[in-house]
This record gives structure tokens, C-alpha cells and sequence, in this order.
């Protein structure tokens, strides 16, 4: 018992010592943690955590080790505001991932960039966030980019001809991926039959539905995330339209296989990561990831793992001289240089212009992986 | 595609209606706008959820666990609101403040214990043969059952109101408690077990549009309880008769407004109907004259 005492002691004064001499880097994240944006927070957390132990594990960065500071922004705009101003001007992090939501992004993002410190998003995809300024990166691709890409694999594998138009027109996310996929859809001379809309929260979409049916589409374009497209799959089969869903990154989630269970075939998805992709870095982070969870890591997790690795990379590349200001700026320098290989594959950064046409923050140089489901499982298309 | 959309607007009116049966008897008898009524029609939906996935009780078993529970619900709303309130003679605000209370303590309490995400009832469990009527619509066994449940259980309650003795009551007790005391009716008795049977016809509901729309989530209280209150609006407050074609005029108005106008005006042109029909009617289709209350 006494020995025990001492001996944790001696340890616990032994850890102290070692962070006086290798100083922490500090890095903050903020993401919903709570609320119901914790579904893509969550495993975003996880993501972070898996590759700072891993990172941390291989003897850190130049000898000094990661410290995580998360905090809760619920997914809502106020909090993320109130979060990073914490982590920015209380905890003093080096840089801060986050946050959740696209939505919250457009409003908090700025906080960072006033601060002159690096904000990277791991999962914002909507267009406009990294052109707030050159603070701002992200390696979410986005939906600008992958959906002409999945509609086209689509178009070649099913030889659709005219399709039907079906989004949320009351949330950022699916509204920009709707405007994405009109852009994709004109460029590609598909016309549409009917474009139809929906409200979150709705559960009934069968007059929609059965008003895309009538129009005779040979498929629906689906701008929604799971909570409502997954119903709606359901739905759609009950009114025995069989056509192909062709969907946004909100649906790319193994939980469509939960909420469509048996209704979920024939949806197209296109996206940076698969569960299903064999690169040996993607199986290493499925493993590791497993190792430490039950469940199957989903593209939130791979992301905000890829993310972490990124930063590390650049981390290695600059002298920390323990001047805030001075070692903020030096990431922000070293970070767009950084070519990494990871879970979601080959990756860069590509310099974006800001609203007054500058050069401003950074977005993600990938390619998609284009999948359709079939017996509740994505399966890659080439 | 018009065949299809009144199958869908019948089995959407169907639910629609059975919600607002509920709010509008609590309202006619006990005089309360009951905002719980949302998240009363919600723990319908996940105790039978509950019911199929931890218990593996059948369907049918599960909806009458469920009507049980919300029932139990709405017996606690009349014991530690509505009675409490009623013995302090509550300006007419109070109680309705103290529903949006509960509704929120309970909204919340239900997505810190199940999580806020989307849940269903499992595939297995739904009947999901496909029927093909004439007109090229399709009904689902489910749906079928979904409306044959909807209109036996207003039957029901149709049926008890106008033709047996405690029915006679209720409504006595609806046109004016202090007579119906001096008629001899248990009062007090009687506010208890329409509170009950209004959480029932709820939770019933609540389980229907999650079997229907293949969802359930802490907040699907919410525009339920809007749609509710127009319902009741539109038919008059109170009155049972206009909660039961409020319920199908709005689930008409919302699909048909999708069929031939646009779904971005889905709730614009069914609100804005109901709004004209308040212009014309301000007391309801079926509702009383101010007056006859004071």
C-alpha cells in the first residue's frame, strides 16, 4: 500500500518534471459534443483523439507532446463563438480545430481569424467558410467538389436521362449541396423533372414523393442529411419507386443502413473516405480504431484523424520559441505546404480567394470515391 | 398520381386528427391549451419503440403498452397541474405556462436518456406488403392499418360521448362545470379521466405518424403540436366534430398544395387556407358563438 503511495508519487513527480521539459504543445478543438450535431462531433473527438495517442505513442513532435483541449460548442453558432474565444484567449492553444457544422463555422471562424491564429475544420463543407480568410483551413472536401463527380459515375453506370430534384431549403448544408448539384446537373445537360423541397424536422414525404414519381425520373437527387433522407428512402420504396437515390455527403453514413434497414439500396454517395477503401492506411486507422471502439469509425472520424496528422506534419517542420503570437503565425505559414497520406488518401491544400477576391484560407485537394449500397453496405464504383 | 395523394392526405388527415381529438377535448372540458400534448404524443412514439425493441412485445401489443404509458402521462398532468392549478382558481395562463414546462422538462429528459438522434422501429416488425389499388395508388398494409386504427379509435370515442351516460356527462360538464356539479356529475372524476383519455388518443397518434413516417426523435412534439392547435383552430376550439375534419382539411390542404402548387409552399398554402376560413368563420367550422361561454 505504502510502497504503492510512494511510488505513484515518484511518478506523478516525474511527469511534472518531464512537462517542464518538453512544454506541451497545446491544441484546442470545438465541437458539438452534445445536441444533435453530437452524431458527427462525436466521432470527431474520437478521430482526434485516436491520432494525438498514436502521435503522442511515437514519442510526440520534436520530443514534445500533444495536449487536447475539447470543448463543447452544442452545434449552435453562439456557443462556438463562446468556445473559441476560451480556447484562444483562456487556454492560449496554438491553433483549434472545429467546429461541427458549416453553419456554425461561417460565425466563429472569424473569431480565429482576428486572432491570427490557425481554425481548421475537419468536417465543413459548405461553400464560403475558407473564404473568411488565411487562418482558415480545411480538409473536408466540398460538396463543389464531389457532387459533379458522383452524379456523373452515376449517369455513366445507370444512363439516367432526366431526374427529380428533392432538398431541405431551410438548413446552410443541404441548401448549398441543392445549388451544388444544379450547377453539376446544368453542366452535365440533365434536365430535371421537378424539384421538390422539404423542412428539417418533416417525417412525411410521401406527397413529394409520389409527385417526383408521376414526372417519371430515371433518378432522385437527394440534397438531405441522414435523419431525414433515410425515412424518405423508406418511404419511397413504400410507394414502389425503385429509382437510384443520388445523395450528398450527409448521407454518406453507415447509419442509413440502421434507419433505411432493407430500403437502403441503390443509393449513390461519393466521398474522400470509405469503410470499404483497401489503402493501407486507411485499413491501419480502421484497425486502430476499432481497437479502441465498438463501432466502425465513420468519415467524421477519418477526417478529424487525417486532420490531426496533417498538423503534426507542419508541426515538425517549425521551431516553437514558446511566443504565442510568433508560433501561432509560424504553423500558419509551414501548414499549406503539407502533403500527407492518410485514411482519406492522398491530400494537399489549394489556396481559395476571399469575398473581396484576395487570396484567403485553404481547401482540400482530394479524390472522391464514388459508392452505391447495395444489401446494407457501400460498395466502391470505378 | 391524384389516387395516390388522397391515400397519402387520408392517412396523414387520419393522424392529424386523432392528435387534435386529444388537445381539443382537454381544451373543451377542462379549458386548458395544453402545450404537453406535443410531447405527450412523443413518449407515445418511444414507449412503443421500447416496447418492440427491449420488450420484443408484438405491434399491436406495443401500441396498447404505449396508449397505457401516455395515459399514465396525462393522469400526472391532471394530478399535479391541472387539479393543483383548478383548487387555486389560476388565471386561465397558468396552466398553459406550466404545459410548456413540461413539455420542455420532458423533451429534454427524453434526449439525455435515448440520445437526440433519428430512431425506427425495426424492419421486422412492419407489415410492409404492398397493396395496389386502382389509379395506379399503392397502400401499404401498414397504412391501411394505420387508418383503420385512426378512425375506429375516433369511432370509439364518437360513439361513447354521444351515446352512453358518461359521455352525456362530459359534455354537460364541457358546456358548464358548475352545472353539471348540481347535476350530481363527479366533477373532479370526470376532468381526471378526460385528461387521461385525451394522453391516450395522444400517444396513439404519436405512435402512428412514427410507424407512418418512419421516425422517432425527442423533438417530433414540436410541429405536431402546431399543426394540433390549427386543427383545433380551424374546427373550432373545443369541439370534436371540427378537430376530426380540421384533422383531414389540413392533411388535404398540405398534400394537395405539394401535388399541384410546389412543396416549398406546403405549409404557407395549408396555413394560409386555414387563415381565410378564420376570416370567414372566426369561431371555427363547428365552433360556439363567444358569447355562450361568458
Amino acid at each position: 500500500m505504502r510502497l504503492q503511495k510512494i511510488l505513484s508519487g515518484a511518478m506523478l513527480a516525474l511527469g511534472y518534471f518531464a512537462g517542464i521539459a518538453g512544454a506541451q504543445i497545446k491544441i484546442g478543438a470545438a465541437e458539438a459534443l452534445t445536441g444533435n450535431a453530437a452524431q458527427y462531433g462525436a466521432p470527431i473527438r474520437r478521430g482526434f483523439e485516436l491520432a494525438v495517442g498514436e502521435i503522442n505513442g511515437g514519442g510526440g513532435i520534436n520530443g514534445q507532446k500533444i495536449e487536447m483541449v475539447i470543448e463543447d460548442e452544442q452545434g449552435k453558432k453562439e456557443e462556438a463563438i463562446n468556445v473559441f474565444k476560451k480556447l484562444i484567449f483562456q487556454d492560449k492553444v496554438l491553433m483549434l480545430f472545429g467546429p461541427t457544422l458549416s453553419n456554425s463555422a461561417q460565425a466563429s471562424d472569424p473569431v480565429a481569424q482576428s486572432a491570427k491564429l490557425v481554425v481548421f475544420g475537419t468536417s465543413n463543407t459548405a461553400d464560403g467558410i475558407t473564404s473568411i480568410g488565411n487562418y482558415v483551413f480545411r480538409n473536408s472536401v466540398t460538396e463543389a467538389d464531389i457532387l459533379p463527380v458522383t452524379l456523373r459515375m452515376a449517369s455513366q453506370k445507370t444512363g439516367l436521362k432526366k431526374v427529380a430534384v428533392l432538398y431541405g431549403n431551410d438548413d446552410i448544408f443541404t441548401k448549398s449541396g441543392y445549388d451544388n448539384f444544379k450547377k453539376a446537373l446544368q453542366d452535365l445537360k440533365i434536365p430535371v423533372t421537378t424539384t421538390e423541397t422539404f423542412a428539417k424536422g418533416d417525417v412525411d414525404f410521401k406527397p413529394q414523393l409520389t409527385k417526383i414519381k408521376a414526372g417519371n425520373p430515371d433518378a432522385i437527387v437527394l440534397s438531405a442529411l441522414v435523419a431525414e433522407g433515410a425515412p424518405m428512402m423508406v418511404q419511397a420504396r413504400q410507394l414502389g419507386i425503385t429509382l437510384p437515390f443520388i445523395g450528398g455527403n450527409g448521407m454518406n453514413s453507415p447509419r442509413v443502413f440502421e434507419l433505411a434497414k432493407d430500403s437502403s439500396d441503390n443509393l449513390w454517395v461519393g466521398s474522400p473516405w470509405s469503410v470499404e477503401n483497401p489503402a493501407a492506411e486507411n485499413k491501419k486507422f480502421i484497425s486502430a480504431y476499432q481497437k479502441v471502439h465498438t463501432t466502425l469509425p465513420d468519415q467524421f472520424a477519418a477526417q478529424a484523424y487525417d486532420a490531426m496528422y496533417i498538423v503534426a506534419q507542419a508541426l515538425k517542420k517549425i521551431k516553437l520559441t514558446g511566443k504565442l503570437e510568433a508560433d501561432r503565425k509560424s504553423l500558419r505559414d509551414a501548414l499549406p505546404g503539407v502533403q500527407w497520406t492518410g485514411a482519406t488518401g492522398p491530400f494537399k491544400f489549394r489556396q481559395v480567394a476571399g469575398r473581396d477576391g484576395k487570396p484567403a484560407g485553404y481547401d482540400a485537394v482530394q479524390t472522391a470515391i464514388v459508392m452505391m449500397t447495395k444489401s446494407n453496405q457501400y460498395v466502391i464504383q470505378k | 398520381m391524384l389516387a395516390q395523394q388522397i391515400v397519402n392526405a387520408i392517412s396523414l388527415g387520419g393522424v392529424y386528427a386523432l392528435f387534435a381529438l386529444g388537445f381539443t377535448l382537454i381544451f373543451g372540458v377542462l379549458n386548458v391549451v395544453n402545450l404537453a400534448h406535443g410531447a405527450v404524443f412523443m413518449i407515445g412514439a418511444y414507449a412503443a419503440l421500447k416496447a418492440v425493441v427491449v420488450l420484443q412485445l408484438p405491434l399491436p401489443v406495443a401500441i396498447l403498452v404505449a396508449m397505457l404509458v401516455t395515459g399514465a402521462v396525462g393522469w400526472l398532468l391532471e394530478k399535479f397541474i391541472f387539479a393543483p392549478l383548478r383548487a387555486r382558481q389560476a388565471p386561465h395562463l397558468a396552466p398553459m405556462i406550466a404545459t410548456i414546462g413540461v413539455a420542455i422538462t420532458v423533451t429534454s429528459l427524453i434526449e439525455g436518456t435515448f440520445g437526440s438522434e433519428n430512431l425506427r422501429f425495426p424492419a421486422e416488425v412492419l407489415p410492409a406488403e404492398i397493396l395496389s389499388m386502382g389509379g395506379g395508388a399503392q397502400i401499404t398494409w401498414l397504412e391501411l392499418e394505420i387508418i383503420v386504427l385512426a378512425f375506429a379509435l375516433m369511432a370509439i370515442l364518437l360513439w361513447g360521448l354521444r351515446k352512453t351516460g358518461a359521455g352525456r356527462a362530459l359534455r354537460g360538464l364541457a358546456e358548464s362545470p358548475k352545472a353539471a356539479a348540481l347535476m350530481g356529475v363527479n366533477v373532479e372524476a370526470f376532468f381526471r379521466v378526460t385528461s387521461i383519455l385525451a394522453a391516450l388518443l395522444g400517444g396513439a397518434a404519436g405512435v402512428l405518424i412514427a410507424l407512418y413516417a418512419n421516425a422517432v426523435f425527442p423533438h417530433m412534439g414540436q410541429p405536431m403540436l402546431h399543426k394540433g392547435i390549427a386543427v383545433v383552430i380551424l374546427g373550432g376550439m373545443g369541439d370534436i366534430r371540427g378537430a376530426l375534419l380540421g384533422g383531414f382539411f389540413l392533411g388535404f390542404a398540405e398534400v394537395l398544395s405539394v401535388a399541384y402548387i410546389g412543396s416549398n409552399m406546403r405549409d404557407a398554402i395549408a396555413f394560409g387556407l386555414l387563415f381565410i376560413v378564420l376570416l370567414l368563420r372566426p369561431q371555427g367550422l363547428f365552433g360556439h358563438v363567444a358569447q355562450r361561454r361568458a
